[in-house]
């Protein structure tokens, strides 16, 4: 029974067609994937379906009966939910207030506050979450957890439909098994869930159906048994890509520490012992909240180390840690990374303007290629690109200064697979250059596909070392504390 | 450069509309009367617009020019060979205001409205204080040619302009121009990648205690020694740069813009004048050009959130 149907939908911006004769429909108990490239309109088509942007072209029918949207909350009445990658909730407020924002029950004109968490707490065991309540600030809740809020939300508003946009682009791997029972439970109740994801694995377990978009034009929409990932591949990038990462360093590739550090620590991590050399890629793994966000930064400077010894140099704040030449790729592009009002070409230049001598800017247009930026236009403002294009302003911005050490948290995140490819590549052939990468990855097959050798953490510790190609199990067995390798 | 386009169509209809009612203004003369009249506004919302690109405010700047003029004609008391220090010694003073509106924001993480609005404070009792409410002393020639004088058939306050609004438009231009903006835009990232964003800030805060004090040099000549010639002039200044379109919270808004603002204000006072209403209405009309102006901006605001994902 079709529940959603979109059809020949149509959207520009400022007179640029992002959206063409879109047709899209999913039915009840469906995952429908929706995949494409950075920039090929994805996020743009949920909006319109979650009464964000109102289409230019086209009609939407929910159960046969036509809607048109002209704000979030016609689409919330509709039945339609939507997550965003980054999350809307209110983190000084609890999880009861944050399900029902704007939509507080009351009694005698007051806000019935027993009522409000007896019904979050009815909704979360619903979704078989036992771990937090309803009382519990969402401040102290990790990505996964928040993810149960916002769709506890969504159910507590009766949708039907619901969109995740790039829900696992923050998620650690053990998370994702998590949101896929939950995926499971919202089909079980009939729900229509459209699913946008860079991952293929999880669209071809997740999805049933799977739409391709390429270019703001609908290519193909496919049953997911009846298609390969190569083939997806193919239909989403127009060309056949390598699903290879490019050769691990040769033992003669490796040279001098660049940075070491001797019995680490801050409020946030303990006993760092750590090597950074010239050439290589050191991977970094760890369960969300095992410290690897924050080592990244004592090493850069942002939250400097209290104890121990650091050489050749130990940065006491982010001006020294770039005078040193460490370069920061941060895990949170909008927060941290990016100025989104201003042009890509400021952006990407910003590291450099901040320093005092200034070597000239490497050329911004080709390091634009390079990170597959699209479209490639240096006036751009950044707000204007979609999350992937967003993400690889971030990398480019470290580019033009080439730092001796680099630090990648996260670098990939939300980037497509051809561009992703590209970046793997580019990434190695920094490191073939001489030079030291660090690289965080939530995603173990590109961790370990990358890292010469990979150093895994544990509550702010480096609970063990393996080497590079070392299995997922082996892992994921010291990051949960199993046994730990020297 | 987008953005900038409104306000110089709100400037050119002004304009326009001004060349209907008096057609001396077409004349070369008339229209350097005018520049000549708006040049303080027009230094003082370039000032401005540094701090509010920032993030923040400045709301000393009234009470600052001010108290530059009434300490020039205090000091100078009509003594020709004391005009040189006293100017050094005011431009001073505007440095040293905006150093510490920038240092008690940045390093005392007071919010700048509180700090200017302190210093505001400060400065107008400071003034009551040493004059008694009646400034003493007199300008001498030498500092009044500023203000009034003309260097050939140009007036000196429209050359100072316009070497002030050249070195506004180049310092945004520069690499501190870009580190502002993004400084404004979104600290974190900005501190992130190795910009010195307090001292950015101070800068910021300088170069608008400059602003004041070159626009002091300027009032005093041209509209004589008096306790008020300061009054209102940072709303002024700020409903300047808002009508230019810059964003109230920073990191977006060009300069020029934020000048042709003061313009258009200014072209917007003189019309009044021209139809007999003046004085106190001028602060209704700033008013509702600043909430106006805001909302205007605030009305785009949904598809900002809306940008990306
Ligand atoms: N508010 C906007 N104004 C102008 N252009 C926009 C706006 N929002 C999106 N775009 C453009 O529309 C195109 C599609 O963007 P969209 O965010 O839908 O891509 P996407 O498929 O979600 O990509 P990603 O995988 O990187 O998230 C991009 O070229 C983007 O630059
Ligand atoms: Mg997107």
């Amino acid at each position: 029974m079709t529940l959603l149907s979109m059809r020949g939908i149509g959207k520009s911006f400022l007179g640029v067609p992002v959206l063409s004769g879109i047709d899209l429909d999913a039915t009840a108990g469906e995952v429908h994937a929706v995949v494409g490239e950075n920039g090929a309109g994805k996020s743009t088509l949920m909006k319109i379906l979650a009464g964000v942007h109102v289409p230019d072209r086209g009609t939407i029918e929910i159960d046969g009966a036509p809607v048109a949207f002209g704000h979030p909350l016609d689409a919330q009445r509709a039945g339609v939910a939507i997550i965003y990658q980054e999350f809307n909730l209110l983190p000084e407020r609890t999880v009861a207030d944050n399900v029902f924002l704007g939509r507080e029950p009351r009694r005698r004109g007051l806000v019935d506050r027993a009522a409000m968490e007896e019904e979050t707490r009815r909704l979360l065991g619903e979704l078989g979450e036992s771990s937090f309540g309803p009382r519990d600030l969402v401040r102290r809740l990790s990505v996964a957890q928040r993810q149960v809020v916002e769709i506890a939300k969504a159910l507590s508003i009766d949708a039907r439909i619901i969109v995740m946009d790039e829900p696992t682009a923050s998620l650690a791997e053990h998370e994702v098994e998590l949101l896929y029972a939950l995926v499971g439970r919202l089909r079980r109740r009939g729900m229509a869930v459209l699913y946008i994801s860079h991952r293929l694995r999880e669209v071809f377990d997740l999805a049933q159906r799977v739409t391709v978009l390429k270019d703001g034009a609908r290519v193909t929409t496919v049953p997911t048994a009846e298609v390969g990932p190569a083939e997806l591949v193919r239909l989403m990038v127009g060309r056949e890509l390598h699903d290879y990462f490019p050769p691990r360093a040769a033992p003669g590739d490796i040279g001098e520490v660049k940075l070491s550090v001797r019995g680490g620590g801050n409020r946030k991590l303990r006993d760092i012992d750590l090597e950074l050399r010239a050439g290589e890629i050191t991977g970094l793994a760890g369960l969300q909240g095992s410290g690897r966000t924050e080592l990244a930064k004592a090493l850069f400077g942002a939250e400097p180390f209290t104890v121990g010894s650091m050489t050749p140099y130990r940065p006491r704040s982010v001006r020294q840690g770039v005078a040193a030449g460490i370069g920061l790729v941060t895990e949170d592009r909008k927060g941290e990374g990016l100025a989104l009002r201003q042009s890509v070409r400021d952006n990407a230049l910003l590291v450099t303007r901040s320093r005092a001598r200034r070597g000239h800017g490497a050329g911004v247009k080709s390091l634009l290629e390079e990170v597959r930026l699209s479209p490639a236009d240096p006036e751009r403002e950044v707000r204007y690109l979609s999350g992937g294009n967003q993400q690889k302003v971030v990398l480019a911005k470290w580019m033009t200064v080439a730092p001796a050490v680099l630090l990648l948290d996260e670098p990939t995140r939300g980037v497509d697979v051809g561009a992703k490819a590209a970046i793997h590549d580019l990434i190695r052939r920094l490191a073939k250059d001489g030079m030291s990468i660090l690289m965080i990855s939530s995603e173990l097959p590109e961790l370990i596909g990358m890292s010469d050798r990979v150093l895994v953490m544990r509550d702010g510790r480096i609970a063990g070392a393996l080497p590079g190609g070392s299995s997922e199990e082996a892992i994921m067995s010291v990051a949960a504390g199993q046994g730990a390798p020297a | 450069m987008k953005r900038t386009i409104p306000i110089l169509v709100v400037l050119a209809a002004l304009l326009a509309a001004m060349a209907v009612v008096n057609p001396f203004f077409l004349e070369p003369a008339g229209f350097l009367a005018f520049v000549k009249r708006a040049a303080p506004l027009v230094i003082l919302a370039a000032g401005q617009y540094f701090v509010i690109v920032s993030g923040e405010f400045d709301l000393s700047v009234g009470s600052l020019v001010t108290v530059e003029v009434v300490v020039a004609a205090r000091l100078i008391d009509g003594q020709e060979s004391a005009t040189w220090w006293v100017l050094l010694l005011l431009v001073a003073i505007g440095a040293l205001v905006g150093l510490v509106n920038g240092l008690v924001t940045t390093l005392l993480s007071v919010p700048s409205f509180i700090t200017t609005l302190g210093m505001l404070l400060i400065l107008s009792g400071a003034v009551f204080l040493w004059t008694g409410g009646a400034p003493r002393g007199a300008l001498s020639q030498a500092f009044r040619v500023f203000g009034r004088g003309d260097l050939g058939p140009v007036p000196w306050s429209v050359v100072i302009l316009v070497v002030v609004a050249a070195a506004a438009v180049l310092l945004m231009r520069a690499d501190f121009g870009k580190r502002l903006m993004a400084t404004g835009d979104n600290d974190r990232a900005a501190a992130l990648s190795g910009v010195r964003v307090a001292r950015t800030r101070i800068l910021a805060f300088v170069l608008s205690g400059l602003a004041a004090a070159v626009a002091g040099i300027l009032l005093g000549g041209f509209a004589g020694v008096s306790a008020q010639v300061g009054q209102g002039l940072e709303f002024s200044a700020i409903t300047a740069v808002v009508l230019g379109g810059v964003v109230l919270g920073g990191g977006r808004g060009s300069v020029v813009a934020a000048m042709a603002g003061a313009f258009s204000l200014e072209a917007l006072f003189a019309l009044l004048n021209l139809y007999g209403i003046s004085g106190p209405l001028e602060y209704t009309v700033q008013g509702v050009i600043i909430i106006a102006a805001v909302a205007a901006g605030a009305a785009q605001f949904p598809s900002r959130l809306r940008a990306s994902t």
